[in-house]
């Protein structure tokens, strides 16, 4: 899963599309893997590094991982 | 080390320069307890989902519609509109407040004699009554509203039947400028089928002509529609004094004061653009004041609010099911209650408060019902806060019609709570279970039994 190049990011979470001209405002914890992701961080390191920093389980995160990644795909965010 | 708490990852779209919409910040404002009791503890002690009415709010809104009459006209009465919400302990408090009974059936006149109220403090409306219903309303000395011909007539036969002369009104219906006109109940006053009952009923000898009775539309939002009502009413009395020698002791204007919810549609909240009490009262009462009767002549002025008394009192607590994504991307939540319970969601963008903290991310979402039906929509789209499974909201000003139109459908009806004054809850209605709901069923022998 990859962002697309262009796209600006604000560690408070904001986000920047220049393609479409769009912004999005993220969450903390979608700021947080936006980041890792813009860094190439692969996606089974941020699934580490999330369970290990918050109070969630694998199923909650793996439910929730499949509709973020559906979100940053209709945003028009990601790579394909 | 203490991990910290998690939020499912989110991003939303910023409109940039667009007002929004749904921006009203009260929607963000979790809502933990209702008249001091948790919205967790009344799940967890009756379940999900639940009505839960507050009776201290039952008795101040309807003692300040009370005052706002009462400090601007003399003779005010209210009768509680029953099909409103019927429920008994509902109907008490009204009742304990002073309020008359108004039914629209024989069902529901049975229910407020059994509620205890006086037969001759029941306004019995409505198309239709049965000659068993009529007699039963006749003997109790009740306001019978006329609403046709047919009825005229059957009352009057009655009337002979029984040797008593019934106390009856007729209902008006009238242009007021609002559209559509509620021309279908009742008698016309442009078209002059109203004056023509009036003439009838006194020419009979047989009934006594009491009242007038309007009731012009529901959730109106014109003060305007009100005074001209009164106008024509009172015109109609009037010529029924001075050309007709009778004397009209009422009129009843009838209900349709808009509650503080919002119309579906409605670009501003509901709260920021009907008129108050205040503001009707003054239109009624200041048109009533001009009719040019004596003071001693003044008739009797009888409301029949409804939803404006009771929509505040009445909440409705739910859990979420489900999450998913819709085909467009939009976010759709599926919670425990849905149109079966909640039909006023047909008319209202309701408003919906989370019940436990969250952060300030929020998301448009529609929200579903329950059940297995593509019409079950509470919310078409509204701004909430992210909400997981088990997490629980609080549908607000849910006290009107809901819980007389609910119907039983995929789901049963849930538990009914009331809390009181001291913060005590008292279960008024008890859930429905399969058993109550085939109690009137019926097998017939051949279908007892088959294999497959
Ligand atoms: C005759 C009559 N009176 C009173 C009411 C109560 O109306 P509302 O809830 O609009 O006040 C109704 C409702 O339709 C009605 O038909």
């Amino acid at each position: 899963m990859h962002l697309k190049k262009n796209i600006a990011t604000s560690e408070s979470g904001f986000i920047f599309n220049p393609g479409t001209g769009d912004s999005y405002s993220a969450n903390p914890i979608a700021a947080e893997i936006i980041g890792m992701l813009k860094e190439g961080t692969p996606v089974s390191s941020i699934k580490v590094h999330i369970m290990a920093t918050y109070e969630v389980s694998a199923s909650q995160l793996e439910k929730d991982w499949d509709d973020f990644s559906n979100q940053l795909k209709y945003a028009n965010l990601l790579d394909n | 080390m203490q991990k910290l708490k998690y939020e499912s990852p989110a991003i939303q779209k910023m409109n940039a320069g667009l007002m929004n919409k749904y921006g009203s910040r009260t929607e963000y404002e979790p809502v933990k307890q209702i008249d001091g009791v948790a919205v967790k503890d009344l799940i967890a002690q009756y379940g999900s989902p639940l009505f839960v009415i507050s009776e201290r709010t039952i008795r101040r809104t309807y003692q300040n519609a009370v005052r706002a009459f009462k400090t601007r006209y003399p003779k005010v009465q209210f009768a509680w509109s029953y099909k409103t919400n019927y429920i008994n302990a509902v109907c008490k408090v009204f009742h304990q407040e002073g309020s008359w009974a108004e039914v629209v059936s024989g069902f529901e006149y049975r229910k407020a004699l059994g509620n205890g109220v006086p037969g001759n403090k029941i306004i019995f409306n409505g198309p239709e009554k049965t000659n068993e219903e009529l007699k039963l309303a006749i003997n109790n000395d009740s306001l019978i509203h006329i609403d046709h011909f047919e009825e005229l007539y059957q009352l009057i036969d009655l009337s002979d039947e029984l040797g008593k002369k019934p106390r009856v009104a007729i209902r008006v219906n009238m242009d007021t400028g609002i559209y559509p006109m509620w021309d279908r109940f009742g008698f016309n006053y442009e078209n002059g089928q109203a004056w023509s009952a009036i003439q009838k009923i006194v020419a009979s000898g047989k009934l006594q002509l009491t009242g007038l009775h309007c009731h012009i539309g529901t959730f109106m939002l014109s003060t305007d529609a009100y005074a001209i009502a009164v106008k024509k009413l009172g015109d109609l009395a009037m010529n029924a004094k001075t050309q007709l020698n009778t004397q009209i002791q009422y009129l009843d204007l009838g209900g349709g004061l808009p509650s503080a919810n919002t119309l579906r549609g409605a670009y501003l909240p509901g709260s920021d653009t009907i008129p108050s009490v205040d503001e009707f009262a003054e239109a009624i009462t200041n048109a009533l004041l001009q009719l040019g009767f004596s003071s001693n002549e003044l008739p009797l002025l009888i409301l029949e609010s409804g939803r404006a008394l009771i929509d505040d009192a009445g909440y409705l607590l739910g859990s979420v099911l489900a999450n998913k994504r819709l085909s467009d991307g939009r976010r759709a939540t599926i919670m425990d209650f849905g149109v079966n319970i909640l039909f006023t969601s047909f008319w209202y963008e309701h408003k919906i408060s989370p019940a436990q903290d969250f952060t300030h991310h929020t998301e448009d979402m529609v929200l579903y019902g329950p059940l297995c039906m593509n019409i079950d929509v509470v919310r078409q789209s509204v701004n909430l806060p992210l909400l997981n499974r088990g997490d629980q909201v609080v549908v607000h000003k849910v006290g009107a019609y809901n819980m007389t139109q609910w119907m039983q459908f995929i789901q049963m009806r849930p538990n009914v709570v009331m809390i009181d004054e001291k913060g005590n809850t008292h279960l008024i209605r008890e859930a429905e279970t399969l058993e109550y709901i085939e109690q009137m069923e019926k097998m017939p022998d051949h279908l007892q039994h088959f294999s497959l």
